[in-house]
């Protein structure tokens, strides 16, 4: 029953990650894209999927997604079927899935995060709608797949399980919300196992609308640069296998990493800018340390939201800098977009994925973009490829509506 | 465990706004008059049940925020306020921290496809206006924002049962102390894109929009208590659906037959032994996904509230994710809302 719950255990249960999978505009799989972050590599090139010949910006991080999927309970028919996102969603979803050694095991509950899912469907249908009205071929099928809790279900026809599936779409947020709250069934004790992550492909309308508020660059973004001018969009997925640490360590898991914090807030300042002094930023940072029970200086690396929006910048610069107090100036702060682009729905799933890299591999993944970091930074942004201690790694996710959300993780030693 | 109680209903329905008049369309159990709805390049229009214009202007249309908020987000504000009572102000003031979580399936709809067919047309001048407005949470933020609450915010996007989903967090988030109370919304968005994507699985559908509200907290005087909310039983086709729905009926018990069913319409076959009084207010009001089933939950906790039935039963098939039920008993208070 999902109410009344089960009965809390004792003490809150330590929730492990036993298996990551991710796909950006640097590869498919960890080990392209733990060696294109750690390299501060850029994936920026002109959009091909759907004209911007009459937009500002002209560029973003594409996916070259590879012809075949990875083999699974599906048949081919329903692989045909199945579109870009969820694509993307699957081949993370089969990376996390093999590297965690779960098998099929009474019901497994799914959380996702996306803010569009498969927008490119609803797109094509009002286009037919619109140019043939009594031209029904497709229809059904573009209505069925594009409602986003289509590519949650065929994660479970994929892998032969079913259990309760939540979608959370706040907005930019939701990939790092999706992982906060699974971290939470699990560690509230409602699941002893949950697959999470976040998922959004590129697409015209986002792309547009995203044109139309003047938010994107027309050169590759550069977060927290004093001459940032906008973002640079991208696509990609990640997906994680959470565990009670008791159930990876019966099974002999190697476990990836831990999760140790979740926190979220509210800006309610207006609906697309931040309150400038990024008060729910940092309340959220704030809750996941209270939750993690460790204090800002035993933080050592922030993987910032870092949009390169002017505004999405300093704010968060604002927050780090209150929170970390006197930490700040020893600080490293990055933000990965400044390789893969801001991918939405997916960006707090992938951004989980680099901290574990970076705690696995001991290193910082640099923004070699970055020109003239802009003053208002007190930390230490990271703009080189380096080697460091990480044992405790932030992640930082704000979107639209307010949505803000941080998570810490620490390294499995 | 921790005891969950409803604090207030509130409801925008075809019926009209507020709960007084759907509780008034589905005591006269006759279904509301269809409306037609222009679709381009039909001549035959599709039958739907709007939700009415609202009899005097709304108060909370005032704030800024809401200036430029689509249809779902005002349904979305009106059923939550009107679940909110004077405990609104209460939440303005900061002297409540209110959870927000909001429930849908299709989002703005209306929006979303008016910004993109200005993409089409010319992308250069697609309103910059309109795009932050078609986010699934833009509702969610302008509801928070209408109450000054900075509390945790939640849009889920899923089939019918959702709504139920959200209850049940809500629950979680309660007896975790996160908040004082919480607002659950169910709502979607009437427009043509959306009844012609109904049609396309039945032609007899109907669609509507709407909005419907329950606010939770623990403190018990209140008068309808939250008993039961199932486990989400995932279904990929229709033979799994009638099992699904049977394990809904299974987990919530048999019943008692001085109760009041209050179904989705698209679950008889678990329910054919119901021996109580039962209302399938969809079929009176339409289809509406996540609206639907608010409308159920606040159908089954208003008629536990006025004392005609001392237990609620919600049983949801949804359109393709999940089969799910809730039940509500009768609190302890005699003199609260709901």
């Amino acid at each position: 029953m999902l109410f009344p719950p089960p009965q809390k255990t004792a003490t809150d249960r330590r929730v492990v990650i036993t298996g990551a999978g991710i796909i950006t505009a640097l590869g498919v799989g960890w080990n392209i894209n733990a060696e294109g972050f750690r390299a501060g590599t850029t994936a920026f090139r002109p959009v091909t999927l759907f004209d911007v010949s009459r937009q500002r910006a002209k560029i973003a991080a594409e996916i070259d997604l590879p012809a075949g999927l990875p083999s699974t309970r599906l048949s081919p028919n329903k692989l045909a079927r199945l579109n870009r996102a969820t694509r993307m969603l699957l081949l993370a979803a089969h990376e996390a899935w093999a590297q965690s050694g779960w098998q099929r095991d009474g019901p497994l509950g799914v959380v996702l995060g996306t803010t569009s899912g498969e927008m490119t469907l609803g797109q094509d249908y009002l286009r037919q709608a619109l140019a043939a009205p009594h031209d029904f071929k497709h229809q059904a099928t573009r209505v069925a797949y594009y409602q986003v809790q289509r590519p949650a279900l065929v994660l479970g026809e994929a892998f032969d399980f079913q259990g309760p599936i939540i979608n959370i779409s706040n907005a930019c947020a939701s990939g790092a919300n999706a992982i906060g709250h699974a971290f939470e069934l699990v560690r509230g004790g409602r699941a002893e196992r949950v697959l999470t992550g976040g998922y959004d492909a590129l697409c015209q309308l986002t792309f547009a609308g995203f044109d139309s508020l003047q938010a994107l660059a027309p050169t590759p973004c550069r977060p927290f640069d004093a001459q940032r001018n906008g973002l640079t969009l991208g696509e990609g997925a990640a997906v994680l296998t959470l565990e009670t640490l008791a159930s990876a360590q019966a099974r002999g898991a190697e476990m990836l990493g831990e999760i140790i914090g979740y926190g979220a807030a509210t800006d309610i300042h207006h609906l697309t800018q931040p309150h400038p002094e990024g008060r729910a930023a940092l309340a959220a940072m704030n809750a996941a340390c209270a939750v993690a029970g460790i204090a800002p200086g035993e933080v050592d690396y922030v993987n910032a939201h870092g949009t390169a929006t002017p505004q999405n910048d300093a704010t968060e610069a604002a927050a780090i800098n209150r929170w970390a107090g006197d930490r700040a100036p020893q600080l490293p702060v990055s933000s990965t977009k400044a390789g893969i682009g801001h991918l939405l729905g997916a960006a707090g799933a992938v951004e989980a994925v680099v901290c574990l890299m970076a705690m696995r591999g001991q290193w910082l993944p640099p923004e070699r973009a970055l020109t003239t970091p802009d003053p208002v930074c007190r930390f230490q942004l990271v703009r080189e490829p380096v080697a460091a201690k990480v044992e405790v790694a932030l992640s930082n996710s704000f979107g639209f509506g307010g949505a803000n959300a941080s998570l810490i993780f620490r390294r499995w030693s | 465990m921790s005891a969950v109680f409803i604090h207030g209903i509130g409801a925008v329905s075809p019926a009209g706004w507020g709960v007084a008049a759907l509780r008034a369309a589905v005591a006269n159990n006759v279904p509301l008059p269809v409306h037609r709805l222009a679709r381009p390049g039909w001549k035959n229009q599709l039958p739907v049940r709007p939700v009415p214009p609202p009899l005097a202007r709304l108060e909370f249309l005032a704030h800024p925020r809401m200036r430029r908020a689509g249809v779902l987000s005002q349904h979305t504000a009106a059923a939550a306020l009107e679940a909110l009572g004077p405990d609104a102000a209460l939440v303005q003031t900061g002297a409540r921290r209110l959870g927000v979580i909001v429930c849908t399936l299709a989002g703005s709809v209306t929006y979303t496809r008016r910004f993109y067919e200005e993409v089409l047309q010319a992308p250069a001048t697609a309103s910059p206006l309109i795009f932050p407005e078609t986010v699934f949470n833009a509702p969610a933020s302008h509801l928070a924002a209408c109450l000054n609450s900075a509390a945790i915010n939640y849009t889920l996007v899923g089939d019918d049962g959702s709504f139920l989903q959200g209850l049940a967090l809500a629950a979680d988030w309660l007896a975790q102390g996160r908040v004082d109370g919480c607002v659950v919304v169910g709502a979607e968005e009437l427009d043509w894109i959306a009844a012609d994507a109904a049609r396309r699985f039945r032609r007899s559908s109907v669609y509507a929009g709407g909005a419907g509200a329950l606010y939770l907290k623990a403190s018990p005087d209140a008068r309808v208590e939250l008993a039961a909310i199932t486990d989400s039983f995932t279904y990929t086709n229709s033979s799994s659906r009638a099992e699904a729905a049977r394990r809904v009926r299974a987990q919530l018990g048999p019943g008692a037959p001085d109760e009041l069913l209050c179904a989705s319409g698209a679950d008889c076959s678990a329910w054919d032994d119901w021996s109580g009084a039962r209302v399938t207010p969809a079929s009176i009001l339409g289809g509406a996904l996540n609206a639907s089933t608010a409308w159920q939950c606040v159908v089954a906790c208003d008629e536990i509230c006025n004392g005609r039935f001392p237990g609620g039963w919600v049983s949801v098939s949804g359109a393709n994710q999940q089969a799910i039920g809730a039940r509500f008993v009768k609190g302890h208070a005699e003199n609260s809302k709901a």
